[in-house]
């Protein structure tokens, strides 16, 4: 056999994937389209559909006014009628505007009809903090969306999640929201040779380790990855789970970790009363409490409304360093952040 | 207001109306009892005096349009052709319910049908009937979407929302405004500084006309002629129909916001009473023809009653069944 090298991988940004995402299934199905505000003329306002209004036209790339409950609505009422409708909201901050349409509608509808209907609609949202847009831009409430029951929740944190999980999305006969950290459109790496589909399903293990498991999901991956590095030079080998989907939550994953580690630390940009992170860490006591070695611990986004000043952002969310000190305490015995 | 139409009446569709509307009457009458009886549960709208609107409505429309209604959707449904059984046995909360007992009076559903509910948030259906609309339109369907609301949607954003979407991007959606002059107790005066709904849909460069309600003839001649055209120029319609409804907003409704008299007038101008004497006149229906009719949908609806009566319930381990996809998109 010859020896052919492997083709390089050209480098790619987060925004990138989610275009050529968004570019493959247009092609893939005549059924799929993109609506929402400045997605065509302005190109996406985080530039994510640049340049697909010129490639698809504008029945299938579709601006819209400003009217997210209408536009969010007309998305599930075209997915009933056939279509495959992909709806971008600027920011989930903006979502609220739509909430009557995504929870008493697109969540309900399959149930509330005895399962005659489903609404196979893909929402995208800008989530996360990081960019001092305070706090009309910059929340975490994709946990809050995790708890109704009808939606699918998932967040792609990975180059290949970007990629891939909009497939998959569409591929799903439920509503699916996408959450992508506003963070990491800036993202830039290679893709993993090989990887040509995800699931909507399972959580990742992207850092195996023996001594901690920290459970986090969305631009908080990388704060976990750093930490773990800095873990590891103390000789603390963490292990690092991405949840990708927050509804359904793949416990079995992150409940089989805990059990070898016996150290649980959830780390997660929303808020802490009444989050996901309750919910993770009450699964782990109700199913791991006597594989445990110390209390469960959390790292959470400050229960304040997300503000400006740089310092003051940083100091709301959470950090690589408070991450790092968490971990050290819960290994000395407990101690959250 | 528009009234009816001076073209000549045929009596097998005259007969056909009166019998549409009777069905509702009878119904509606029967879940009244239905409810003190306490088999019928939740909440409960009743649709007396508003049949003309739902039976003139839904008669000049094909099997592949869209319908989305509202909570108060009885006649909607049976119209539609959901079968009276399958109505009733929802409202008993039965499986064989058209929901499987789990919408109830405010949530019908048939997806063979096209009638996608019962949406129970005032303006809640708007939004979603421009998307079914938008869907015709990229499929090329020459399919029109009807989308009953009250007149307390209009005061929802999602009514402004829809229709400026729906005349922006020119989608067959053909808006029925059931303005039955109170939204719960708070009559359209009391919360809108522009009472004249057609006006509103001006604004959004709809072509709007209003609809004697209570004549069911006018109602079926305005639909007709917005459904002729929209299925030429694809271009959204809103009609509004002047209605009333007889009885409470609901069953916990004891009426403190309006007189007795006033409903007393109104009874006057019933829809039913206004088509049978106009029948009677003209030498359409006898005597007979209307005792025949009612007798009928009677029958029907005893038949709906001992159906929902002896239908099986949900198994309890089918509870949470449906909240997601059981079958490929």
């Amino acid at each position: 056999m010859p020896n052919v090298p492997p083709e390089p991988q050209a480098r790619i940004a987060y925004r990138d994937a989610v275009r050529e995402a968004l570019r493959e299934a247009l092609e893939a199905d005549p059924r799929v389209f993109l609506m929402g505000e400045d997605v065509g003329r302005y190109g996406g306002s985080y530039a994510v559909s640049k340049g697909l209004l010129e490639e698809f036209g504008p029945e299938r790339i579709r601006d819209t006014p400003l009217s997210e409950s209408a536009f969010v609505g007309a998305g599930i009422g075209a997915a009933l009628g056939g279509m495959r409708p992909i709806v971008e909201i600027m920011t989930v901050n903006f979502s609220l505007l739509a909430l009557d349409q995504i929870v008493n509608n697109a969540a309900t509808l399959s149930h509330m009809s005895g399962g005659q209907l489903n609404v196979p609609l893909v929402i995208r949202l800008a989530t996360g903090a990081g960019r001092q847009l305070a706090a009309q831009h910059s929340h975490s409430l994709e946990g809050w969306y995790a708890h109704i029951p009808g939606l699918r929740i998932a967040v792609p944190a990975t180059l290949e999640d970007a990629r891939f999980m909009l497939g998959a999305a569409l591929a799903c006969p439920d509503p699916v929201l996408l959450f992508e950290h506003l963070y990491l459109y800036n993202l830039e790496g290679t893709l993993l040779p090989g990887v040509r589909q995800v699931d909507l399903d399972h959580a990742a293990i992207r850092r195996p380790g023996r001594d901690v498991t920290l459970i986090t999901y969305g631009w908080s991956l990388y704060k976990c990855l750093d930490a773990a590095e800095t873990l590891a030079r103390e000789s603390i080998e963490a292990e690092v789970i991405d949840l990708r989907t927050l509804r359904p939550l793949d416990e079995a994953t992150f409940i089989e970790s805990v059990r070898r580690t016996r150290r649980a630390v959830v780390i997660d940009e929303g808020w802490r009363s009444g989050s996901l992170s309750a919910e993770i860490i009450s699964r782990i006591i109700e199913q791991a409490f006597y594989d445990l070695d110390a209390p469960p611990a959390r790292v959470c986004t400050a229960e304040v409304p997300v503000p400006y000043a740089k310092h003051l952002e940083d100091a709301a969310l959470p950090s690589a360093e408070r991450i790092v000190t968490v971990v050290r305490a819960v290994l000395a015995g407990g101690g959250s952040d | 207001m528009s009234t009816a139409p001076a073209v000549p009446l045929e009596r097998e569709h005259a007969l056909a109306l009166m019998r549409q509307m009777l069905r509702i009457r009878v119904f509606e009458d029967r879940c009244y009892q239905l409810y003190g009886q306490m088999k019928i549960r939740g909440f409960l709208h009743l649709y007396n005096g508003e049949e003309a609107v739902a039976v003139g409505a839904l008669t000049p429309l094909r099997d592949s349009d869209a319908i989305v209604a509202t909570y108060r959707e009885h006649g909607h449904a049976i119209v539609r052709g959901i079968p009276m059984t399958r109505v009733m046995a929802e409202l008993y909360g039965k499986q064989s319910g058209c929901s499987r007992g789990r919408g109830g009076s405010m949530h019908l559903f048939d997806a063979e049908r096209r009638f996608f509910g019962g949406n129970a948030i005032v303006a809640g259906g708007l939004p979603i009937a421009v998307g079914l609309a938008l869907a015709a339109k990229l499929q090329a369907r020459a399919d029109v979407t009807v989308c009953f609301f009250g007149d307390g949607a209009v005061a929802e954003g999602e009514f402004h929302e829809s229709l400026n979407l729906a005349s922006l991007w020119t989608l067959p959606v053909l808006f029925i405004c059931e303005n039955n002059l109170y939204a719960m107790g708070t009559a359209l005066q009391r919360a809108q500084a522009e009472t004249d709904v057609t006006a509103k849909a001006g604004a959004y460069r709809i072509e709007a006309r209003a609809v004697d309600g209570m004549d069911v003839l006018a109602v079926e001649s305005a639909v007709r002629d917005a459904v002729a055209k929209m299925r030429r120029d694809g271009a959204p319609a809103l009609l509004e129909m002047r209605t009333y409804r007889f009885r409470a907003h609901s069953m916990f409704d004891p009426q403190l916001y309006r007189d007795k008299a006033e409903i007393e007038a109104w009874q006057k101008k019933g829809p039913i009473v206004t088509l049978s004497t106009r029948l009677r006149a003209s030498g359409l229906m006898s005597e007979d023809d209307y005792q025949r009719l009612e007798r009928d949908a009677l029958t029907e609806v005893d038949a709906a009653v001992q159906f929902a009566e002896s239908a099986p319930w949900e198994a309890v381990s089918d509870l949470e069944r449906y909240v997601y996809a059981e079958r490929t998109a």
